[in-house]
């Protein structure tokens, strides 16, 4: 049960104000507002002196303190002098610390949040910082692969064969998963459509076509997004954090050849032959499909599949997937070298990279497809 | 007890400033982060075998002045000389030779979290000696032998104490034999027992291997203990205030600031208390 505080103000014909406080004056009983404070000062005019009577304050923590802080300060910007001996003794001490080091010029108006337009610039110039960082980045990575072909790169083969495993053979669960299921999804939407035409065996061309020209090699890439890329993000901001970057740095050694480049080089070897796997789960789901609610057999499935894909449809896939692998582990990377300083900038490098190599996928694949097309591939 | 009574008379010794040649030389340094500048006008010298100490308030840019001279950082202007020749000046492979002389110790021990101690310290080797992996592991089990950690090499950083990857940072340093040893604030985070012997290992290291050593610093036993000459940073005038060793400092600066830090916020004796910040003392 929480009893009511007091707060009274009186003025004497001297116009001192005299500040009287009873009751329970706790966190639990909430706190006065600012304003009923300044029309108290304010009201009718500014008093010559303030003074305090809290001998009815039955109990206090730092509600109390806090109004009474409040007070003082605006007492004092007002130019009048404030008596503290009419409180109990330990508020008046926490109020002499509270004040003991004065408001540092400039500390409020940092925290304070900025306007409209001002948020809107702060935006486009980071978006800005973010396009112009990918620069240098991409020309440290060129420098890095010249390095590598030429046999000056400083890394350990051990790192670029821990990373060949990790975003190749520990990938291939879930490549397995998504690829069967956008094979079936695929096979599943086309059959739908084409038993209208009494078409069901073009159901083969559809998923062997999508899978090996588009699907595979962009499934596959969002989840090394997703998977591998958001995890170089992680591992390179968190030694950026622990300034494990900053020892490699004092040891002559370039962060960009110790950890970016057996990344890089890992994916790139690594996702044409994630691409391909996915192509072949990809049609393997299709086949359930057409086997199992088509009527068709599996030679037929497959024999229509071969003559339907290409050596040129492999192609574009495999070459689209190691250009995603090579854009996913740039991202991850560059990610997390731009990493700040705590926890929390682990997280965003690690959300940024995703987002950053997802763009890249697709905007890419466009391109490609453009590309593709002009050519008439 | 006779090799404790020599090591001290070595180490007084080594204490003589006289005729020392200058090691490490800042001048006319500014540090800025963007527009902030976190000091200025810093120069100073510090000679071959000190155990240089740079001190002064929480936030007042001792790390970044270590930073700025082991090349994490690049000064808004002057630069830093090492034995005559400039550092922040050299191009990248003369810096990259520059560093292989300098050891750094920091805060956490910034050890490599996916290698083993012994591969954390092998790793420069393999990068800047011909030594083949029998030599390399050889020197790998002297440097942590040397730091007390014997039979640690196969253990993770994860799985070993805070004051342990100190220590193992500090074999790391030390893997190339370096002439310069920075430390960022080495007692911190540590107890007071693991402290005093961390200032011991300092002390004997710089001893015996002859290095010359830069602290960077704010814990006063450590500084008393065994700092042989320092900078003092003002936070609030952004620039050095005084240079010397600390009980030099403490004898005669008249800067209140130093005065407060080195007493421990007692308060400073009359004649230092009214002189104005900023004065230079040496």
């Amino acid at each position: 049960m929480t009893e009511p505080h007091e707060l009274s103000f009186r003025r004497d014909e001297g116009q001192a104000l005299e500040v009287r406080l009873a009751g329970s004056w706790t966190k639990a009983e909430g706190l006065p507002a600012v304003d009923e404070l300044r029309r108290a000062i304010d009201l009718p005019a500014p008093p010559t002196r303030v003074a305090f009577d809290a001998r009815g304050v039955l109990r206090w923590d730092s509600a109390l303190v806090a109004v009474v802080d409040r007070l003082v300060e605006l007492a004092r910007a007002r130019g009048v002098p404030v008596a503290l001996d009419g409180l109990p003794a330990g508020v008046v001490r926490l109020v002499a610390l509270a004040d003991a080091v004065p408001e540092r010029a400039g500390a409020a108006a940092a925290g304070r949040s900025p306007g409209l337009a001002a948020r809107l610039g702060e935006v486009v110039l980071a978006l800005w910082d973010d396009v112009v960082g990918f620069v240098p980045f991409i020309g440290d990575s060129v420098l890095a692969i010249t390095a590598l072909l030429t046999g000056r790169a400083r890394m350990r083969v051990t790192d670029f064969f821990l990373a060949m495993q990790d975003c190749g053979a520990s990938a291939l669960g879930i490549v397995s998963l998504i690829s069967l299921l956008v094979g079936l999804i695929l096979a599943f939407v086309g059959a739908v459509q084409l038993q209208q035409f009494g078409a069901t065996i073009y159901v083969a061309d559809l998923v062997g076509i999508a899978m090996t020209r588009e699907m595979g090699a962009m499934m596959t890439g969002i989840i090394m997004a997703g998977r591998t890329g958001a995890s170089f993000a992680a591992q390179i901001g968190n030694m950026k954090v622990t300034e494990e970057i900053d020892a490699l740095r004092t040891f002559g050694i370039s962060p960009m050849e110790f950890l970016v480049l057996p990344r890089m080089a890992a994916l790139f070897l690594m996702m044409p032959l994630l691409t391909l796997y996915s192509d072949f789960v990809g049609m393997a789901g299709g086949m359930i499909v057409g086997v199992g609610m088509l009527d068709l057999t599996p030679e037929q499935y497959v024999k229509h599949t071969m003559d339907a894909v290409s050596m040129t449809n492999f192609s574009i896939g495999v070459v689209k997937g190691s250009v995603f692998g090579v854009l996913v582990a740039l991202a991850g990377c560059l990610r997390g070298m731009q990493c700040g300083n705590d926890s929390a900038a682990v997280g965003r490098a690690t959300t940024s990279a995703v987002v950053t190599s997802i763009v890249l996928i697709i905007v890419t694949d466009a391109v490609f497809t453009v590309i593709c097309n002009v050519l008439g591939l | 007890m006779l090799e404790a009574a020599t090591r001290s008379v070595a180490i007084r010794e080594a204490d003589e400033p006289v005729g020392r040649p200058a090691h490490i030389v800042i001048r006319d340094l500014d540090m800025a982060f963007g527009d902030f500048v976190v000091m200025r006008g810093l120069s100073f010298t510090i000679s071959r075998g000190d155990v240089f100490v740079i001190m002064g308030g929480s936030g007042c840019g001792k790390s970044t002045l270590m930073r700025t001279m082991v090349g994490l950082l690049e000064p808004a202007r002057g630069e830093v000389l090492y034995d005559g020749a400039s550092f922040t000046a050299a191009p990248p492979e003369r810096r990259e030779e520059m560093l292989r002389k300098m050891g750094v110790l920091f805060q956490q021990g910034a050890l490599w979290s996916s290698l083993t101690l012994a591969e954390n310290i092998a790793l420069p080797l393999q990068q800047y000696t011909r030594l083949g992996p029998a030599a390399i592991a050889e020197v790998v089990d002297l440097k942590l032998s040397l730091v007390g950690l014997r039979g640690f090499g196969d253990y993770y950083p994860a799985a070993i104490s805070g004051g342990m990857r100190k220590r193992a940072g500090l074999a790391r340093a030390m893997a190339l034999d370096p002439e310069i040893l920075f430390f960022d604030e080495p007692s911190a985070g540590l107890d007071p027992i693991s402290s005093k012997l961390l200032d011991d290992l300092i002390l004997e290291l710089r001893t015996s291997l002859g290095a010359t050593i830069v602290l960077v610093t704010h814990e006063l036993p450590s500084i008393f203990a065994i700092a042989t000459n320092g900078v003092f940073l003002d936070t609030e005038s952004r620039t050095m205030v005084a240079t010397g060793s600390p009980q030099q400092m403490l004898a005669s600066c008249p800067n209140p600031n130093v005065q407060t830090f080195l007493r421990r916020g007692a308060p400073a004796r009359g004649a230092g208390a009214s002189s104005a910040p900023g004065s230079e003392e040496s």
